[in-house]
């Protein structure tokens, strides 16, 4: 498998009033092609910035990030609110789900800031609800439907617009052990039957033991990892 | 317009503000067509296209103050003049004082210088001919249901009848229309005799309200007009002589600047509107702010997002602007059909332009702010609450 996403002396430093913190000290890490990553380690180990970094969220402070080929660290904040809508699908601990809009549409949001028609739209939301096992959930809004089944529409509209990549923060960590196993079992059936790459924070070994590799985090360098595809 | 049931979705997230805020926006739009239709009726006062041939003559003292009505020959005399007629106020009531309109006892060729209204020569020879013949306009016949052949019995307040009594009863021989909907107020008036008049009341017999003048050139009004005041110059009845429109327009200011006053008002109500709508959509935002991350880190770009919160503002009110507007047209609407005594103009066209381009520069003040700060929020902190 070839590297989706390289990552190359990586760091992240934040800066609050003269404080400096490194967050990230020159990580490397190459994550293969429908690869799925779990990333651990303990609080404040850095984790989420790397997953941010690598969705497009932040910008690192040196170092180079490259998905696909493309160096995303390079990219300006328009462009790479682009390249986010077309390449990486986000699920969040809280699901993030507008919550005056059903399930559908919120679903249907990235699809927005496609050319596609209205009916087109409506069809991939349909089609993404009814993988992630909630066809008949789509007119309903997020307050009417379980944590579990919330984190399932979050799937959906992660995946609706087809994206490479996967970046999920802790997607099991607000729900019970059974909701938790039934998303995990679908992220791992969107990595095996649908390619998707996915990269996971956890805190939870459980929940890593769906992934196909974990990645150790501590005080912002890597632990231990997978070796790094050869160029 | 696909990004409508977002911000529709948004809009109503907090239904109960929303809709309170909504009903304030409506207030206020409302006042808004209500005061300028109040404001048009008092500017289109003396706007009449067929009224610039007419000059007025009234006392210099005041409105109030009579003048003879000897003056009538040695005004027809001076070069220009083409018509002099004449008029007095009444002032009389009919049926209860709620009732007030304007009733005038007139020259009997008061309507030869109104080429305007539409009046049938058999319905003006009938008002030549009938000494008690009156003419009203065609909405106040409707207000109280008169028709041709009528008695209307008026109670005077100020000119008591030679043969004893307050009540003058006249006999309804025409009705008129003024075709222009703006002036459609001017239907609301009773005219009768001058002759009739000043030979059955008590007192002032001989002297008239004011003259109209019809002249040749509206181009020498202003000449011809201190032609007129030379007549009387010196004499204990001075008189002022001006274009209808003139008078008309310095009657009106008699009340006051009242584009003054209903700007200042409306104004006054715009501030308002916008402090209020402005605090709402500033915390309509803040407590969205990680939704508005959501859209950003599904590639929603920042300029995206600051438009979606700047529709959402002027979406907010222009609804309630198109609400009030829609309401006070109604009103205005009614208030006309049932003949109240209001100077309002209908509420058209131009007050729904302006009032919806006031509704989209008030959304777009009032949430330039909160799109700003949806615009510039960074994803990592919104989403992690910081």
């Amino acid at each position: 498998m070839s590297a989706l996403v390289e990552i190359r002396q990586l760091s992240k430093v934040y800066t609050r009033g003269k404080q400096k913190l490194e967050v990230l000290h020159h990580v490397d890490l190459d994550i293969p092609s429908g690869d799925f990553i779990a990333l651990m380690g303990p609080s404040g180990s850095g984790k989420s910035t790397l997953l941010n970094l690598i969705g497009g969220l932040d910008s690192p402070t040196d170092g180079t990030i490259t998905i696909s080929g493309q160096r995303i660290d390079q990219l300006s904040e328009n462009a790479l609110a682009r390249w986010r809508a077309a390449t990486v699908g986000f699920v969040f601990q809280f699901y993030n789900l507008l919550p005056m809009l059903t399930a559908r549409r919120n679903v249907e949001l990235p699809l927005l800031l496609t050319r596609l028609s209205a009916e087109q739209r409506r069809r991939n939301a349909e089609v993404a609800l009814q993988l992630v096992g909630l066809g008949d959930r789509a007119t309903h809004k997020p307050g009417e439907l379980s944590g579990g089944q919330q984190q399932r529409v979050a799937i959906a509209r992660a995946i609706v617009s087809d994206p490479q990549l996967l970046v999920c923060d802790e997607p099991t960590g607000d729900l019970d052990r059974q909701s938790a196993e039934e998303v995990l079992g679908l992220l791992q059936q969107l990595n095996r039957d649908h390619g998707k790459t996915i990269i996971m924070v956890t805190h939870d070994p459980k929940a890593a033991g769906y992934a196909s590799h974990t990645v150790h985090l501590d005080k912002g360098t890597l632990v231990d990892q997978p070796a790094a595809v050869p160029a | 317009m696909k990004f409508l049931p977002l911000i529709f979705g948004a809009l109503f997230r907090r239904k109960t503000r929303t809709i309170f805020t909504l009903l304030s926006i409506v207030a206020a739009f409302l006042l808004f067509g209500l005061l300028d239709s109040v404001r048009g009726a008092f500017a289109s006062a003396g706007n009449s296209v067929a009224g610039v041939d007419r000059l007025m003559t009234i006392s210099k003292i005041s409105l109030t103050v009579q003048m003879p009505k000897s003056l009538l020959e040695r005004i027809s005399a001076v070069p220009g003049v083409k018509d002099v007629a004449y008029a007095n106020w009444f002032g009389g009531i009919y049926q209860d004082p709620k009732n007030f309109f304007p009733n005038l006892a007139v020259s009997s060729n008061f309507f030869d210088l109104r080429p305007e209204w539409q009046l049938s020569a058999a319905e003006l020879k009938a008002f030549h001919d009938t000494r008690t013949g009156a003419v009203v306009g065609a909405e106040l016949a409707k207000r109280y249901g008169w028709k041709l052949g009528d008695k209307i019995p008026l109670e005077a307040t100020i000119f008591p009848m030679k043969s004893g009594g307050n009540t003058w009863t006249f006999d309804l021989v025409g009705i008129f229309h003024q075709p222009d909907p703006k002036l459609r107020g001017e239907e609301g008036q009773m005219f009768f005799n001058w002759d009739y008049f000043d030979e059955a009341r008590t007192l002032g017999n001989g002297y008239v309200g004011w003259y109209v003048e019809r002249i040749n050139d509206r181009n020498a009004a202003g000449t011809i007009a201190q032609a007129i005041d030379r007549i009387a110059e010196n004499s204990d009845h001075e008189t002022k002589t001006q274009t209808e429109a003139a008078f008309q327009a310095n009657f009106v200011s008699q009340f006051g600047d009242i584009g003054l006053i209903v700007s200042a008002i409306i104004a006054a109500v715009f501030f308002t509107l916008i402090l209020l709508t402005g605090n709402t959509m500033a915390q309509a935002v803040r407590e969205r702010i990680p939704e508005l991350a959501v859209l950003k880190t599904i590639g929603f770009s920042s300029r995206s997002v600051l438009l979606l919160v700047l529709a959402e503002a002027v979406l907010l009110i222009a609804l309630g602007a198109a609400a009030g507007l829609a309401l006070s047209t109604a009103i205005v609407a009614s208030l006309k059909a049932s003949g109240a005594q209001l100077p309002l103009l209908p509420v058209g066209g131009e007050i729904w332009l302006e009032g919806l381009g006031l509704s989209i520069l008030i959304g777009l003040l009032v949430g330039a702010l909160p799109a700003r700060r949806g615009m510039r929020l960074r994803i990592v902190d919104a989403l992690a609450g910081r």
